[in-house]
């Protein structure tokens, strides 16, 4: 790994792209060679899940990379079009009256906007609490102004958490792709990445581990996959992935380690709470199928991502004591 | 690309990212036969919302109906009516010497489509009201038109009555198997069948 630390940063960062549409190219090309066998119908239906996570997968790396190549403007932008689809699936799970028009026109057209231009002129001490303080305020007193007070905590309360999961977790990832961290400019890439592949390896070694172990599940109503076990599996894999990964950030090994076992369970236990809503809402499984209103489940592709970026970024300010 | 088409093309993007504007072609293809689409009505955007759904070279031939005195009372609403949707204007008040369903009739006789919400007007919320024998009187005079059943979801929630901008919330159009007027049915039976054939695809999943 001595040698990658001579190229310019360009460069580390094009060989990333590279290596990462290289292993993207090479598992589209073994799935397509596994089509051209005859496959029994049990395993014909695990394939179709895969190719279909790997189209989405694809999806994710070519608006990474189109966020990269063309700069803090367009990735902001980027980022801000997906937090837009994302809450507006989450508000057509949730109940709403007629009253909260206003006040979701605010989240919509106000505070999602907003959000991302903080993030994108990077005034990341306005950007932290922008949410959780100021629209936090002014989305109650908005719906109070609809003069309906029936389920008033409940609507608020649904519109306030969606603003946070959608808007305010997805804004952390340009942010985390722009913030400056000493002797590390320009590398942001890195560190969206790093979460990425860490959030990632989490959950899938958390769904295999799962399936093998066949541990009584913690929230049976919930979920049936969920067991601690599996969960720390995950977690753990996704800390040795990070210490793996630790030449491509900022980190040293050991906090690389500490990074990623924090991105990996957040992330898992952020899709477990997804699961929770999806449930509540009514809705058994998007399954990659447009429900009737034509929810496709972005909501549950983002949501690891979501929970996780906040957390994640706030650990990398802390530890840099910015 | 004239200014229109590009207009039309602007709108239809907004309305997706709005709304999604799925259609869902649950008892009939999307294809370019001659047809009457009826819908339930609860909202100023249900029209957008179905052409929106259209496939492309069907929006060319679909369109709405739109009341003469509210729709040319200015200028841009009179350009949008005229040169994007191509809409049919009737006129609200009946006058003795004039059929209102006269400017549908020649429309359809000219070959076009046509979306209507035989409702007559906005319903509030829920079941769609009792429907006005407009549909009867064309499914009489045009026997060879396919009636389409459609019912809009959600679209409350985006433009409630009273507000201008709409919220972003995901809305479907499910469209269902073409009717027919059976020889020698009554005019109340049929708006009956008719407005069932809409309410049943609400449940539709």
């Amino acid at each position: 790994m001595g040698a990658l630390r001579t190229f310019t940063i360009e460069q580390q960062v094009g060989l990333l792209f590279l290596g990462l549409f290289g292993v993207l190219g090479l598992v589209t090309l073994i799935g397509f060679g596994r089509t051209l066998r005859d496959l029994p119908s049990e395993e014909q239906e695990l394939h179709e899940r895969f190719t279909r996570e790997l189209r989405a997968v694809w999806l994710g790396a070519v608006l990474f990379w189109i966020a990269w190549v063309t700069g803090a403007v367009v990735a902001t932008l980027l980022f801000g079009v997906i937090s837009f689809l994302a809450y507006r699936e989450f508000i057509t799970l949730t109940q709403t009256r007629r009253a909260d028009h206003r006040s979701l026109l605010l989240a919509f057209f106000g505070v999602l906007p907003l959000q991302f231009v903080l993030a994108g002129s990077r005034h990341f001490d306005l950007f932290t609490v922008f949410v959780p303080v100021y629209v936090f305020f002014a989305i109650p007193v908005v719906s109070a102004l609809g003069n309906d007070p029936q389920r008033f905590l409940e609507r608020t309360a649904k519109i306030q958490w969606g603003i946070m999961v959608c808007i305010y977790g997805m804004s952390h990832a340009p942010a985390l792709l722009l913030i400056d961290l000493p002797g590390y400019a320009g590398r942001g890439a890195f560190l969206v990445f790093y979460l990425v592949v860490v959030v990632a390896a989490a959950q899938i070694v958390q769904e295999l581990a799962s399936r093998k172990l066949r541990r009584r599940p913690v929230a049976r109503a919930i979920s049936r996959s969920f067991s601690w076990r599996a969960w720390l599996i995950g977690a753990l894999t996704a800390a040795l992935v990070g210490a793996l990964l630790y030449w491509a950030t900022p980190f040293k090994p050991i906090p690389a380690l500490v990074m990623g076992f924090i991105a990996g369970a957040t992330g898992s236990l952020g899709e477990f709470v997804m699961k929770a809503l999806k449930r509540d809402a009514g809705v058994r499984s998007w399954g990659g199928k447009a429900s009737v209103t034509g929810a496709v489940g972005l909501l549950d592709r983002v949501a690891p991502l979501c929970f996780a970026a906040p957390v994640f970024f706030h650990s990398v300010r802390w530890y840099f004591g910015l | 690309m004239k200014l229109p088409e590009a207009a039309g093309l602007l709108l239809a993007f907004v309305a997706r990212l709005i709304t999604g504007a799925q259609g869902h072609w649950y008892g009939c293809p999307p294809k370019a036969e001659q047809r009457i689409y009826f819908a339930n009505h609860q909202s100023h955007f249900d029209w957008v919302l179905i052409w929106a759904a259209l496939p492309g070279d069907l929006r060319a031939v679909t369109r709405p109906i739109a009341a003469r005195d509210y729709w040319t009372s200015s200028a841009l609403k009179h350009w949008i009516t005229r040169e994007v949707f191509n809409a049919v204007y009737v006129v609200r008040q009946r006058t003795d010497d004039q059929d209102p369903l006269e400017p549908l009739a020649e429309a359809l006789k000219s070959g076009d489509s046509l979306v209507i919400f035989p409702e007559g007007t906005r319903g509030s919320k829920g079941e769609p009201q009792p429907f006005k024998s407009g549909l009867y009187h064309l499914a009489e005079q045009f026997p060879g038109v396919q009636l389409v059943p459609a019912w809009i979801d959600n679209v409350q929630r985006v433009m409630p009555k009273g507000e201008v901008v709409p919220v972003p919330i995901l809305c479907s159009v499910t469209f269902g198997a073409p009717l027919q007027l059976d020889p020698g049915e009554d005019k109340r039976a049929f708006l009956e069948r008719a407005r069932n054939a809409v309410v049943a695809l609400k449940d539709i999943r």
